[in-house]
């Protein structure tokens, strides 16, 4: 391969339209392990779309999403269905409008993420019926994974609390923490700050700065809060109506007349560069 | 080639009569998004009414057919609508906000006691009238077969597409069907902005029951014979044809009544009786592997 | 949802007087065609009768009954504002009543036909209580766990009671022997039904599932030479006790009686199928119970819960749910094994929607994905109809009236709390 060094996940003149609407256009974008990238832009842009065509979850009209896995070589994401996506590819997401198990604990959560490595360590519930050792080891190798998640992401106090009945930061958190029980190479977050008060927000940031420095995930994020974006991230690509407009460190982007053009174009931007100025 | 023009004439008729009940289906379902179980019923009592009014227009001596159908239509129609409002009022309105299955139980329990109900008031044997409309049209001798359109029969396949007409001009273009229209969207919102959602609903279920009147009155009249256990055949028929057409689709539906009633003659007359009810459901399962929203229904894009 | 009521507003008496007589008014309107007004046959021709006095008592009834209800209901809610003012913060607590309460229905229903041995009534309802007990668990797999809606549960209970019925009468199969076979045979049905429509949505797949369990008894009427048709299939042998037959002694061979040296009654063979069945449903529960803490059975309730996050976390979702429909097929093909040896005759009558509605009744009225509730249920829905058989006319009519009472006074069913099936040690609850 020739880009084998390059990028963790490659994305080439993707594309994706909706009838006569045009969601992405022509989208080229490396994202880099142990880094985390930020896509932003204005309400519309493109931005989940985008994920929902790196997950798996729509089609792309066309282009390509190569993910370079050490295991399992180059992966072309935009032909697997999107179980295969997490399952095989490890690139996991979350969603804007959060998607718990509502009725089921956090640990439970936590523990149907897991599903994958269980499944197969009960033999498709042969050895977990019989109890066999194998599979007694490997539960409770997913119970230490689960908790180390809910001790990380200070969640072990509510661990046997359905999820439904938790505050949306929190629900924001379990979800997180749900997606790296997966043992995810990226993780796609959709607007994780979106709803968190100013400390959850700067956890969240310690989190991320976490995940990437000392496991070594690649994060992408999908953002408005400034405040997030513009201390964390190590790469930020602009989206605006499907094209992307700029593309760079966090001080470029600030800088770029474009960006600036885009933002201001929109009423709603004077709180986020308020936020930035202070 | 005149056994097949028969049997097609046979088959518009039937599927008339499932178009019709599925129309009833698909506009529930539409607005609540639930499978309203005791439809089949609704139909069934409205076919018992309709042998009650037949019967006692008989003996009060109006025998002119136009005024006694139209009387009997319009009797039954009222009476039946009545029992479609309290059906949604006792089953569905309590439970609108209740886990998914919890309507589907107790709309089955309203089916189950309506079918008694109607058991226990009229008595359980077979109910038969005299031939309101004797009389048909022989169209022409094909090989010494004479294909005919009865009376009954023309009556019924002009009625269906009057009513398709009409219900499509309410749904689409009245004050009444934009607020349908909008309760199948969002609820919340939809009260939000001032509409009456209850009413709404309560209207929707109202004219789902007319449509099953009608579709009784037809079926008694064309067959004769009614008794209090026709409910659940023809419900179970007439949501195939909804889904089949897709549901929540006006047009979908009186089309899906209309193939499942041709094939049920059709596979009647050339293949055999005993496996027509199959045939409408290996049908179904068929084109919902293909076609997972109906034949006019919109497909469903995911919203992730 | 869309009524925005103030609760504080105190209700005068002529409002309730106003709502009893609307109530009262549609009463008129439903009645007039059907209690009002009958077709009689008078010498093969239908006349209208009337009942006039009928109709006044139902409307009276539907007034008075409206004013009873409301009064009820007001008083309910008072007490119900009161409560919540002195206590402003619910705790959820664990109910260890619930528990004992098991226990102790598992020592009755163990003690059951020696307490009842002289009355074979008592054994044969509860054998048929325990029969639903058993599809209603099986149905549970489906419908509370995976949330899948199966309203042709009936086709799977029917393959494995023709199953055995044709594996004996034909090949000579015992009972043991058949049960694996059939369980398979119906877990089978069950991938076939499901592989090409599992992926539809959940209505569709209830019309589907509807559709499939009538195909499966169109073709058990009409194909004769496999099914005996509608006449069905007799004199299938009956489970014996390790091989020693229940019957009458007689010269070839040892019979359960003679073994034991105990006189000949008919009863053991009724207090043995009580036992049999028992030991089924209660093997069905430890493997249920035991499946909801592995994988699988917590991929049911997330897929249950939200398709889409299932997917986004690497779950085959398809996979998941072909499971939990070849598991609840599997159930109601051992259900149905035991019912044929029961019954020694099956016919297609015993496989009709309604049967698949009740087992669907018992899965939500007890509350989904609850396995007691799935008892509480199935004695309701066996023992009301039975009680009632003095007044047999309205047994029906008050078993369709009280599905819906239930469902509206209980929505998420008699016991609708969830026990989580993995919890952390040392975490309050």
């Amino acid at each position: 391969m020739s880009n084998q060094q390059s990028h963790l996940l490659e994305v080439k003149n993707l594309t994706m339209r909706f009838g006569g609407l045009t969601a992405i256009n022509d989208l080229s974008l490396g994202i880099e392990g142990g880094k985390i990238t930020s896509i932003i832009g204005p309400n519309g842009a493109g931005k989940t779309t985008f994920f929902n065509c790196l997950t798996g979850f729509y089609k792309p009209t066309t282009g390509s999403v190569q993910m370079n896995h050490p295991e399992h070589g180059a992966l072309l994401l935009e032909k697997m269905p999107s179980h295969l996506v997490a399952r095989k590819a490890s690139v996991v997401r979350t969603f804007q409008n959060i998607r718990l198990f509502p009725n089921m604990t956090v640990l439970e959560n936590l523990i149907v993420a897991q599903h994958n490595a269980l499944q197969k360590a009960s033999h498709f519930s042969l050895a977990g019926l019989l109890g066999l050792a194998s599979y007694r080891q490997a539960s409770e190798a997913a119970m230490e994974k689960a908790e180390m998640w809910l001790t990380r992401l200070k969640l072990r106090d509510i661990a046997n609390m359905p999820t439904g009945n938790l505050s949306y930061g929190t629900q924001r958190r379990v979800e997180i923490a749900r997606a790296l029980c997966v043992d995810p190479l990226l993780i796609c977050l959709d607007e994780p700050a979106a709803g968190l008060n100013p400390r959850e927000s700067a956890e969240l940031n310690d989190l991320l700065l976490y995940l990437t420095r000392e496991h070594h995930k690649g994060v992408m994020l999908i953002e408005h809060d400034m405040n997030v974006v513009m201390k964390v991230s190590d790469h930020i690509c602009v989206l605006n109506f499907g094209n992307k407009i700029a593309e760079g460190t966090p001080e470029q982007i600030q800088n770029n007349p474009e960006v600036i053009k885009a933002y201001l174009g929109e009423e709603e931007i004077e709180d986020t560069t308020e936020e930035e100025a202070a | 080639m005149g056994q097949f023009i028969q049997q097609l004439i046979n088959g518009l008729t039937l599927g008339s009569v499932y178009g019709l009940i599925a129309l009833g289906y698909t506009m529930v379902y539409g607005i609540i998004g639930m499978i309203n179980f005791a439809h089949g019923d609704i139909y069934m009592v409205a076919a018992i009414i309709s042998v009650t009014v037949i019967t006692l227009l008989a003996a009060l001596g109006i025998s002119a057919v136009p005024l006694a159908l139209m009387v009997t239509l319009l009797v039954v129609m009222a009476f039946t609508a009545v029992y479609g409002w309290s059906v949604e009022r006792v089953a569905y309105r309590p439970l609108r906000t209740a886990p998914r299955l919890a309507p589907l139980i107790s709309a089955i329990g309203m089916s189950i006691f309506l079918q008694n109900m109607v058991q226990l008031t009229q008595g359980a044997r077979v109910k038969p009238i005299a031939d309101m409309m004797p009389g048909q049209f022989n169209l022409f001798t094909f090989d010494g077969f004479t294909v005919f359109l009865s009376y009954t029969q023309l009556m019924i396949i002009v009625v269906t597409v009057v009513l398709l007409a009409i219900f499509t001009y309410i749904i689409t273009r009245t004050s009444f069907g934009r607020q349908q229209r909008a309760c199948e969207q969002d609820q919340t919102m939809t009260a939000l902005l001032g509409v009456n959602v209850d009413r709404t609903i309560s209207l929707t279920f109202m004219l789902g029951a007319a449509l099953a009147a009608i579709a009784g009155v037809m079926v008694t009249i064309y067959y004769g014979v009614v008794d209090f256990a026709i409910g659940f055949v023809a419900g179970l028929k007439a949501f195939t044809a909804a889904v089949l057409g897709g549901i929540g689709s006006l047009p979908g539906a009186v089309l899906g009544g209309l193939i499942i009633g041709m094939l049920e003659s059709f596979w009647s007359a050339y293949y055999s009786p005993e496996y027509k009810d199959v045939a409408g459901f290996a049908l179904l399962i068929l084109v919902l592997m293909f076609r997972p929203s109906g034949l006019l229904g919109r497909p469903e894009v995911e919203k992730v | 949802m869309t009524t925005f009521q103030a609760r504080t507003h105190t209700v005068t008496l002529t409002e309730r007087l106003k709502d009893a007589t609307n109530v009262a008014l549609i009463a008129i309107l439903l009645g007039i065609p059907m209690i009002g007004l009958h077709t009689v046959d008078a010498g093969g021709k239908l006349m209208v009768a009337t009942r006039w006095p009928w109709l006044l008592a139902f409307v009276a009834t539907m007034f008075f009954g409206r004013l009873a209800l409301q009064f009820a209901i007001d008083q309910f809610k008072l007490k119900r504002l009161t409560r919540q003012r002195t206590r402003t913060l619910e705790v959820a607590t664990p109910r260890p009543w619930l528990k004992w309460l098991g226990y102790g229905l598992l020592g009755f229903s163990l003690v059951l036909p020696i307490a009842f041995s002289d009355n074979r009534y008592v054994v044969d309802t509860a054998t048929t209580v325990l029969i639903y007990v058993m599809l209603g668990w099986g149905l549970n797999v489906v419908v509370g766990l995976a949330g899948l809606l199966d309203l042709g549960y009936v086709a799977f209970y029917a393959v494995g009671a023709y199953s055995y019925a044709l594996l004996s009468t034909q090949f000579g199969w015992n009972f043991w022997e058949t049960l694996p076979v059939a369980g398979a045979l119906a877990a089978l049905f069950g991938i076939l039904l499901g592989w090409p429509t599992l992926r539809l949505r959940g209505d569709y797949l209830a019309i589907v599932t509807l559709g499939f369990g009538e195909i499966i008894r169109v073709i058990l009427i009409n194909w004769t030479e496999f099914s005996g048709g509608p006449n069905g299939i007799g004199s299938i042998e009956r489970p014996s006790f390790f091989g020693l037959p229940f019957k009458p002694d007689s010269d070839d061979g040892a019979t359960f009686a003679s073994f034991f040296g105990l006189e000949y009654a008919s009863e053991h063979r009724v207090i043995f199928l009580y036992y049999l069945i028992l030991v089924l449903a209660l093997l069905t529960n430890l493997f249920i119970a035991r499946l909801r803490k592995l994988p699988v059975g917590l991929a049911w309730e997330a897929v249950r819960e939200d398709e889409v996050a299932c997917k986004a976390l690497g779950m085959n979702v398809t996979n998941v749910k072909l499971s939990a429909f070849a598991i609840g097929a599997m159930l109601g093909g051992f259900a149905g094994v035991f019912f044929a040896a029961r019954q020694g005759f099956i016919s297609p009558e015993s496989f009709v929607f309604s049967e698949s509605a009740t087992i669907l009744a018992i899965v939500v009225l007890g509350g989904m994905g609850s396995q007691f509730g799935v008892v509480i249920a199935a004695s309701l829905l066996v023992i009301l109809p039975e009680l009632g058989r003095d007044f047999s006319e309205y047994r029906m009519l008050l078993f369709g009236a009280a599905m819906i009472l239930i469902m509206v006074w209980k929505p998420g069913g008699l016991i609708s709390r969830r026990e989580p099936s993995k919890v952390l040690a040392g975490v309050e609850k």
